[in-house]
């Protein structure tokens, strides 16, 4: 029997939602959220929501209490904002914050919403076929579990007024077999999409932990966006320095290396993993690439060649994000910014801070590719 | 109307409930048909977001309640054991999952709150078939909501809700001349209030040997007097008087649709029916709380419950610094109540005596303990029983103190431990809910249609951002702009909205003389 609370606690879940939805902008910053990612997904906590009331304030407040201590001594915290100061002596627990459940999905769609993103049409590899199952169609046979009342009841009534059989008075319907209708499914194929994402980060000791917290912000909110529109979606890691490595997530994030900068050498790791793990026929690549704009000068050039001959051709999407860093030059961006011209799948972003990272997903996912 | 399916109460319990029922009664307890019912945690909490009601209209705060007390309970942070109504007969729940003992604990306290239900002369004018009359509410709402549209109606609820505390709690139980028209649409009058015609010649009901004392010849001619002054006055303004109950005053005169007048006045009748539990809340448990731990010390209390017993018994009572808990203050103050007025500890005699060893040995062996306390829990609400009853002995036995805002800190600080200092700041936090007090002084503002409200300042400042947010809901049912006077930093200050922006203007510092210094 569902019960009328679940109905108002829908309401208010869904009041929840709408709320990180008008906001998604203050929350798309928010990292705390990404630590309580589950697998398909993220609480984000909410500022609850309050019915307005004429209520005192905390100026001048106060109570009475019991237990010890001197005058003067505190016995708590004003803390933020907490609602009532001068409570019912202190009755009400103040009330803080909600969280609300997002799936990846909704979040996905949150977002392509906000950003306005065009949705992204796979480049054509047709001959991926995956097949799946939809229950949308109604079928004279099948098991029991799946009867459809309604259609059964309906096309017995029918047959009982057809046949006269049928009675106001004591209108009792008996379906017959013939008269059972079942729900069943069709079956479709979709072509099957799949996505890599290959993310290079610049590790050198110009790159603090403020600007690789904006690259993971800008990682999650891509994955997300990615996730919904590809069946697969494999995501690799490349850090450098003046050499390159491939890492895992949790390493890409936190590595902390010294030294001097060589970026070629991170399009030469990245070439190798598409090389060998994602053959260019079957995979739609993208590539981002964060980094404090500091590179050893002599490397600019073999890095343009080298972009120009491996990595954009097979790429859908080539995005260079430069975080603002007190010690990096920034100089690199104006190097690829010759030849952004002759890509169109290459895409420039200057992340200056952190509320730069909401103007900068939406470059990199704003072409729909 | 049962919440789910009326599931029979089990052999043990109906048992327990009987042995306990007699032994209530036994000590003089007056109650209510009681029923009780089984529900487990999530019908509970059902039951506890809907105020202990089974049926209520549909609005998200319920969700919200819900949602917070499952969520404290499957952390493990809190329960509920029991969960009684004020309805004749009582409903009462109690939570499937209790030990046996806690049963028997629930149930003796169950019957100390029926008892106060009954008896406390606030919770007389309140409509005993509530059950009925909120099941009536929802269908209402539904019904609105079939019509109009869920958003539409939840909105304006939203609205309504944010002005639910801006009544007047003692109305039910005091004529004001100014509401007597306003009365008769109130849901207490027309039940069974004695309104015998009451002519408004400021004449107080007496018995005829009294009423030269009671209404003396010359005040009843001021008051002819004062009636024909304030008739022109009235004439001029509008409301007559301040008027305390802005939810009637709207339903009086602001522009609403038909349906919108029936929300505004279902939430209007239930905060009326609520009002008397938050008057009485340390009476109320205290009054329970004493009656749970005589029934239970004295006779129910087996050798295997002890343990449970004194655990969850202390854990009721359990203080914390900045949480006056009312379940203790209430049944410690009776019991000091009892005490004294067994010992004789009260009266000019005591007082005035300066012995401090006589005054510790005093012993009139009165014995009038327990008729005493029968009488405080029918004449007094939380705010009476705390002027009268709280001593300056009691404070310092139960360690208590006053504490207070710094703001150069933002700490919560322990100000004083004197004993006028912390009655004043108890009573000032009981006061009217610890809820500002809003008046309407004008609902022809400037001549052009506005509302004006003033709050009575009393020391501490309204939150600014929902007195805002508060102002545009209350603009949303009067429809013209309203204002809102009160104090903010220590100014004078009008607090504006138009519909579409706020206004602040101050309206110059003047000298406030706060009831706190």
């Amino acid at each position: 029997m569902p019960r009328s609370i679940d109905q108002d606690l829908n309401r208010f879940n869904k009041i929840l939602k709408g709320k990180v939805r008008e906001n998604l902008r203050k929350y798309i910053t928010r990292s705390e959220m990404f630590g309580r990612k589950g697998r398909e997904s993220v609480s984000i906590p909410v500022s609850s929501i309050d019915i307005p009331r004429f209520k005192f304030g905390k100026r001048g407040s106060g109570g009475a209490g019991q237990g010890d201590g001197n005058v003067g001594q505190p016995i708590g915290s004003g803390g933020q904002d907490e609602g009532d100061g001068q409570g019912q002596a202190g009755d009400q627990p103040g009330r803080h914050v909600r969280e609300v459940e997002v799936s990846l999905d909704e979040l996905a769609d949150m977002l392509g919403d906000q950003l306005h993103l065009p949705r992204i049409e796979p480049k054509g590899n047709d001959n991926l076929k995956s097949q799946k199952d939809k229950y949308n169609t109604i079928s004279p046979t099948g098991p029991d579990s799946l009867r459809h009342f309604k259609r059964t009841y309906k096309r017995a009534l029918k047959r009982q007024i057809a046949s006269r059989t049928y009675d106001p008075e004591k209108p009792v319907i008996i379906p017959t077999r013939e008269d059972e209708r079942f729900r069943s499914w069709t079956t479709t194929t979709e072509p099957d999409a799949n996505a890599a994402i290959i993310y290079m980060m610049d590790v050198s000791g110009s790159m603090t932990d403020d600007q690789k917290e904006i690259v993971r912000i800008e990682a999650f909110w891509i994955n997300t966006w990615l996730k919904k529109h590809y069946d697969g979606l494999q995501i690799r890691y490349v850090v450098h320095d003046a050499v390159a490595h491939e890492v895992d997530e949790d390493t890409f994030f936190r590595i902390r290396e010294s030294g001097g900068t060589r970026i070629s050498s991170a399009y030469k790791a990245a070439e190798a993993i598409v090389q060998r793990d994602f053959p260019v026929n079957d995979w739609n690549i993208y590539c981002f690439q964060f980094s404090d704009g500091d590179n050893w000068g002599e490397d600019n050039n073999a890095c343009l060649e080298q972009l120009q001959q491996t990595l954009l051709p097979v790429s859908n999407l080539f995005c260079y994000g430069q975080v603002e860093s007190p010690y990096g030059s920034g100089e690199f961006i104006r190097e690829l910014r010759k030849i952004s011209g002759d890509w169109e799948n290459m895409i420039l972003s200057e992340i200056s801070s952190k509320d730069a990272i909401y103007d900068s997903i939406k470059q990199f996912l704003g072409t729909g590719k | 109307m049962p919440i789910s399916i009326q599931r029979p109460l089990p052999p043990e319990i109906r048992a327990l409930q009987l042995e306990l029922e007699a032994k209530a009664a036994s000590y003089g307890l007056d109650f209510f048909e009681t029923i009780f019912e089984m529900v487990d945690y999530e019908e509970m909490s059902m039951l506890a977001s809907y105020g202990g009601f089974p049926v209520r209209y549909p609005h998200w705060r319920f969700g919200a309640q819900y949602d917070e007390m499952m969520k404290g309970y499957s952390y493990g942070l809190q329960k509920i054991y029991e969960m009684v109504i004020n309805t004749d007969p009582c409903y009462a729940y109690l939570l499937t999952a209790n030990e046996l003992t806690d049963q028997k604990l629930v149930i003796a306290h169950v019957y100390g709150h029926c008892d106060f239900f009954k008896n406390n002369a606030w919770f007389a004018p309140t409509n005993r078939k509530m059950l009925d009359e909120m099941a009536n509410h929802a269908a209402r709402v539904n019904r609105y909501i079939d019509r109009f549209g869920y958003e539409v109606v939840e909105e304006f609820i939203d609205a309504c809700l944010s002005l639910e505390d801006l009544i007047d709690p003692y109305s039910p139980h005091i004529k004001r001349s100014a509401d007597l028209p306003a009365n008769h649409a109130s849901p207490w009058e027309s039940g069974d209030g004695d309104s015998n015609g009451n002519v408004n010649d400021g004449r107080f009901p007496s018995k005829p040997y009294m009423d030269s004392f009671i209404n003396p010849p010359q005040t009843l001619e001021q008051h002819a007097e004062g009636g024909k002054e304030r008739a022109e006055e009235s004439a001029r303004k509008f409301p007559a008087e301040p008027m305390r109950d802005v939810l009637l005053f709207l339903l009086q005169h602001a522009p609403l649709k038909p349906w919108q007048h029936d929300i505004l006045s279902i939430i209007r009748d239930e905060a009326y029916y609520f009002a008397p539990q938050g008057q009485t809340k340390i009476m109320n448990e205290g009054w329970a709380s004493y009656w749970h731990s005589t029934i239970m010390t004295s006779h129910a209390l087996k050798d295997e419950d002890l343990i449970t017993y004194a655990d969850h018994h202390s854990g009721t009572m359990a203080t914390s610094p900045r949480r006056l808990n009312p379940y203790k203050l209430g049944i410690e103050l009776f019991k000091d109540i009892e005490h004294r007025w067994n010992t004789g500890r009260f009266g000019p005699d005591y007082d005035d005596c300066d012995d401090m060893f006589e005054k510790e040995r005093w012993n009139k062996n009165l014995g009038l303990g327990r008729d005493k306390i029968f009488e405080v829990r029918r004449v007094h609400n939380d705010i009476t029983f705390i002027d009268t009853f709280l001593t300056a002995e009691f404070c310092i036995e139960h360690n208590m103190f006053a504490f207070g805002y710094n703001e150069s800190n933002n700490y919560y600080e322990i100000v004083s431990r004197e004993f006028p200092k912390i009655k004043q700041q108890l009573l000032n936090s009981l006061t009217n809910h610890s809820r500002p007090i809003i008046r309407i002084y004008e609902g022809n503002y400037r001549n052009r249609g506005e509302l004006y409200l003033k709050h009575e300042y009393h020391g501490v400042e309204l939150k600014q951002d929902d007195a805002h947010a508060t102002l545009e809901n209350l603009q949303k049912l009067w429809g013209r702009p309203v204002h809102l006077e009160t104090i903010v930093e220590d100014k004078h200050t009008l607090l504006s909205f138009d519909g579409i922006e706020h206004e602040t203007e101050t309206m110059g510092s003047v000298s406030i003389e706060p009831l706190l210094s």
